[in-house]
């Protein structure tokens, strides 16, 4: 077969990490590649570079042979690459011919005979794109369709598209792999990003594996099986050591009942999730990324609306049992329960970039003071704590705290949840870009929570973390409640197993206990 | 018969002041620049065109109106486009807020325009004394054949040529490639990127090419609306908040803003040709230009239609994405 691209060495880091190390990818004429890894794998980065988003730091690109240089994604199409990227690249007021041509200079700018070109680009492949359709009036695969309508009308021979079917039902998914099939029969590359290990076996040829930024392998996908490459995605289980002791007397702090949460499109994000939590463990969950994990903690913290016939408890200290559906998210924290919310942007949510550390730690407090003024003394007491017990790097707690490093960020929201003593602690992403030292204070801060015999429940994405910092493990998939593991017997390929496969509601091996 | 054909030439000498301030600002604002300097650049180019041509006439000895036209113009060009090129270096380069940079833009233009329109009514002889006869007869020169019909008689070419600045815009965004790229930074400044399209340069083009026209406003106000001299009355500050209004009531379309600005000239000097107003309720009459925007944005907004609401990146700076 001949190689439509290849690429060799090549590495990209941003900052501190490393997402893609040295990786060798060779795409060939007229097969669909499958690129399968976990979040953060550096699956993306890889296709980004391909695709003239990033440059890379080393490393080289032949395509069909000769070697490129691509800076932009226009010279990406100038050597027929085209990437379908999981958020649009489109203008909502345009019409889906104006995308269509949007940016090419080459030719003479006439949308009727633009309209043509794309009725018979449709033609060839089953589209269907009504030329004339402005973008905010179609649905996503729709817009999708049009994306890939846009990459061929520029010439593109070499297909990429990530996580295509992440926002498509089954039936539009089904459609989507029709035409990536009439488009190979066609001669064309495609490269499909993804992390659904049913997709892979069912569309691609063959299935390029990355982990953690490196290349792990290839192999043809009718040589292998879900479990083979499930071993190769997360690969063997690496020891961290981190401090974990069994719970003590663990008491129940939560209880969700059959908790459903649709989005404000309409999408059933959590379905009938049920669980405990206890004082005293710290509950892992885990699952590929927009699972439902945010609308969970956000659910138990107050801010999304669920569904009726949700039911979540909170068994307080005092013995007393409340309905917590419904409570404003104040009074849920008034009553202990914490969200120490770390999304993608740290900044993003739970901390104000241009305050200073004293004045974050008021965020939550001055409501408590009386009158129409704020005391301040507290909060910078606070403050001080925080920046001394947790090392806090900044020059004076007044800096403002978007001018901190990443992890100490982290410290301070973290620190901020953990001073307010709370009875349940939600973290997600807690350790997302920080350094090896700065995760294992986190870590251990975690864990002492734990010891003191507050539930802690913890979103994470590393599964060798949730295996050794957690003492059980809920595996989201798709948002269902796969299965509640113990993170002490479970093995990394079961969990990757039941992130990607739903293999119906396995039981808890503690309430099997008592 | 003859008040209303006199309040139907007022209007339309009136509107064309804010038309060509809201065809700049059009133009500007498409590209996803929320230019507040208007008023600001107005008054730049109305001083610009007031020194050049005193300058002009007072220099040479037999003034030739074809010069006279020309020096203005280029110094009416010069002021609005260095008003323009500061807005564009603070927000797209520097990238600072854009309606703080409008507002002191604003500020600054008035101020410099009152001022040097000061120091000409000094070298003049007085308040009031500046008068440019041939300058500004030059610019309200009639069409021939188009004075014999009576209701347009004293409309001066540059009212025509508003017009067809008004179609000639109104082809370029929505006909041509160009067009079709200036309103994808506009709308999408990412997307826009992302297909190759040079956003900083269609930011700079058109919000120094939107001053310019805006700055035509200004001259059309001294060579026509005032005949020729300088008051520092805040007149056209006030015409060039009414030039952002019209943007809004236009709906960002430029062949919409040439029956807008007739329609705001209509409601706002109506008020003259009622009679039985006092001076305080006359000034309630002069609102009307505006209640009739707020109006027009609770329709347009009531509709939904997003073509109608203006560009979506309107007054976002603009970052590439960068991890």
């Amino acid at each position: 077969m001949e190689y439509a691209v290849q690429m060799k060495n090549i590495s990209k880091s941003f900052g501190s990490i490393n997402a893609n190390s040295n990786v060798n990818i060779d795409i060939y004429k007229g097969e669909i590649l499958a690129l399968l890894g976990e979040n953060g794998s550096g699956k993306t980065t890889l296709m980004n570079i391909l695709s003239g988003i990033y440059y890379p730091d080393s490393g080289q690109i032949f395509v069909s042979g000769k070697e490129v240089s691509i800076s932009s994604p226009k010279e990406a199409f100038n050597h027929h690459i085209g990437m379908i990227h999981q958020h649009f690249k489109l203008v909502d007021v345009f019409s889906a011919v104006e995308n269509t041509v949007l940016g090419i200079e080459d030719e003479k700018f006439d949308l009727k005979a633009a309209t043509k070109r794309i009725e018979d680009i449709c033609g060839r492949y089953g589209f269907e794109v009504n030329p004339q359709q402005k973008v905010y009036d179609m649905s996503v695969s729709q817009k999708q369709t049009l994306e890939i309508v846009k990459a061929l009308y520029r010439g593109a021979d070499v297909l990429i598209l990530d996580e295509p079917t992440a926002v498509l039902t089954p039936q539009e998914t089904q459609r989507l792999f029709n035409v990536i099939r009439s488009m190979k029969a066609d001669g064309k590359s495609i490269v499909i990003i993804t992390h659904k290990l049913n997709e892979v076996m069912e569309i691609s040829d063959r299935v390029a594996v990355l982990r953690k930024g490196h290349y792990i392998g290839e192999v043809e996908t009718k040589d292998t099986d879900p479990q083979k490459l499930t071993d190769m995605m997360v690969g063997r289980a690496v020891s961290l050591n981190i401090r974990r002791t069994d719970p003590v007397n663990p008491v129940k702090r939560l209880e969700v009942n059959n908790l459903s949460v649709r989005n404000s499109e309409g999408v059933q994000v959590l379905k009938n999730i049920s669980f405990t939590a206890y004082g005293g463990e710290i509950l892992g969950i885990a699952g590929i990324s927009g699972c439902g994990q945010k609308e969970l903690l956000e659910s138990i913290a107050g801010l999304q609306k669920a569904e009726s016939g949700s039911s979540i408890k909170y068994y307080a200290p005092d013995g007393s049992v409340n309905e917590m559906i419904g409570l404003k998210p104040a009074e849920i924290m008034d009553m202990g329960v914490h969200l120490s919310f770390v999304p993608e942007d740290r900044l993003g949510m739970g901390l104000v970039g241009s305050m200073g550390m004293s004045d974050n730690m008021m965020l939550k407090s001055y409501r408590n003071s009386p009158g129409p003024f704020t005391d301040r003394s507290p909060s910078k007491k606070l403050a001080e704590t925080v920046k001394e017990e947790l090392e806090v790097m900044t020059p004076s707690i007044n800096t403002p705290v978007r001018k901190l490093s990443g992890g100490n960020v982290q410290k301070v929201l973290v620190g901020r949840e953990i001073s307010a003593v709370p009875t349940v602690l939600m973290t997600a992403y807690a350790v997302r870009g920080l350094d090896i030292n700065t995760s294992y204070t986190i870590y251990n801060l975690l864990a002492e929570q734990k010891e003191q015999g507050v539930a802690v429940i913890y979103v994470g994405e590393d599964l060798d973390v949730l295996i050794e910092l957690c003492d059980r493990i809920i595996v989201l998939c798709g948002g269902e409640l796969n299965d509640v593991v113990d993170a002490r017997t479970v093995s990394k390929e079961e969990i990757g197993y039941k992130m990607t496969y739903l293999t119906g509601r396995g039981s808890d091996p503690r309430e099997d206990k008592q | 018969m003859t008040q209303i054909l006199s309040l139907i030439q007022s209007a339309i000498i009136f509107g064309t002041v804010i038309m060509f301030g809201a065809l700049g600002e059009i133009l500007t604002e498409k590209s996803g620049n929320l230019n507040l300097g208007v008023p600001g650049i107005m008054s730049l180019g109305a001083i610009g065109s007031l020194m050049g041509a005193f300058w002009y006439e007072q220099s040479a000895a037999a003034p030739v109106p074809v010069l006279c036209l020309l020096v203005s113009f280029a110094a009416a060009m010069l002021f609005s486009l260095a008003g323009g090129l500061i807005y564009s270096f603070i927000t797209i380069t520097l990238r600072a807020n854009q309606n703080v940079t409008g507002l002191t833009l604003t500020i600054f233009g008035c101020g410099f325009a009152n001022f040097f329109g000061g120091s000409l009514n000094k070298l003049a002889g007085g308040v009031g004394q500046i008068s440019l006869p041939i300058t500004s007869k030059a610019y309200r020169a009639v069409i021939p054949f188009l004075s014999n019909i009576p209701i347009i008689k004293n409309i001066g070419w540059l009212v025509y040529a508003g017009i067809i600045l008004a179609f000639v815009l109104q082809r370029w965004m929505f006909k041509s490639r160009a067009g079709l790229n200036l309103r994808a930074v506009g709308e999408n400044p990412a997307t826009a990127d992302a297909a190759g399209i040079n956003v900083i340069k269609y930011k700079y083009f058109s919000t120094c090419a939107g001053a310019m026209i805006s700055g035509l406003g200004g001259l059309f106000y001294i060579m026509d609306y005032i005949k020729g001299t300088w008051a520092s009355d805040g007149g056209i500050e006030a015409l060039g908040w009414l030039a952002v209004a019209l943007v809004i009531f236009a709906t960002w379309r430029p062949r919409s803003a040439i029956w807008g600005s007739y329609l705001f000239g209509l409601l706002s000097w109506m008020y003259y040709y009622i009679g039985g107003l006092t001076r305080s309720t006359s000034e309630l009459f002069k609102t009307l230009p505006y209640v009739v925007t707020i109006a027009v944005l609770i329709f347009v907004s009531l509709r939904r239609k997003k073509e109608n609401l203006g560009p979506s990146a309107l007054g976002l700076s603009y970052f590439r994405e960068e991890r």
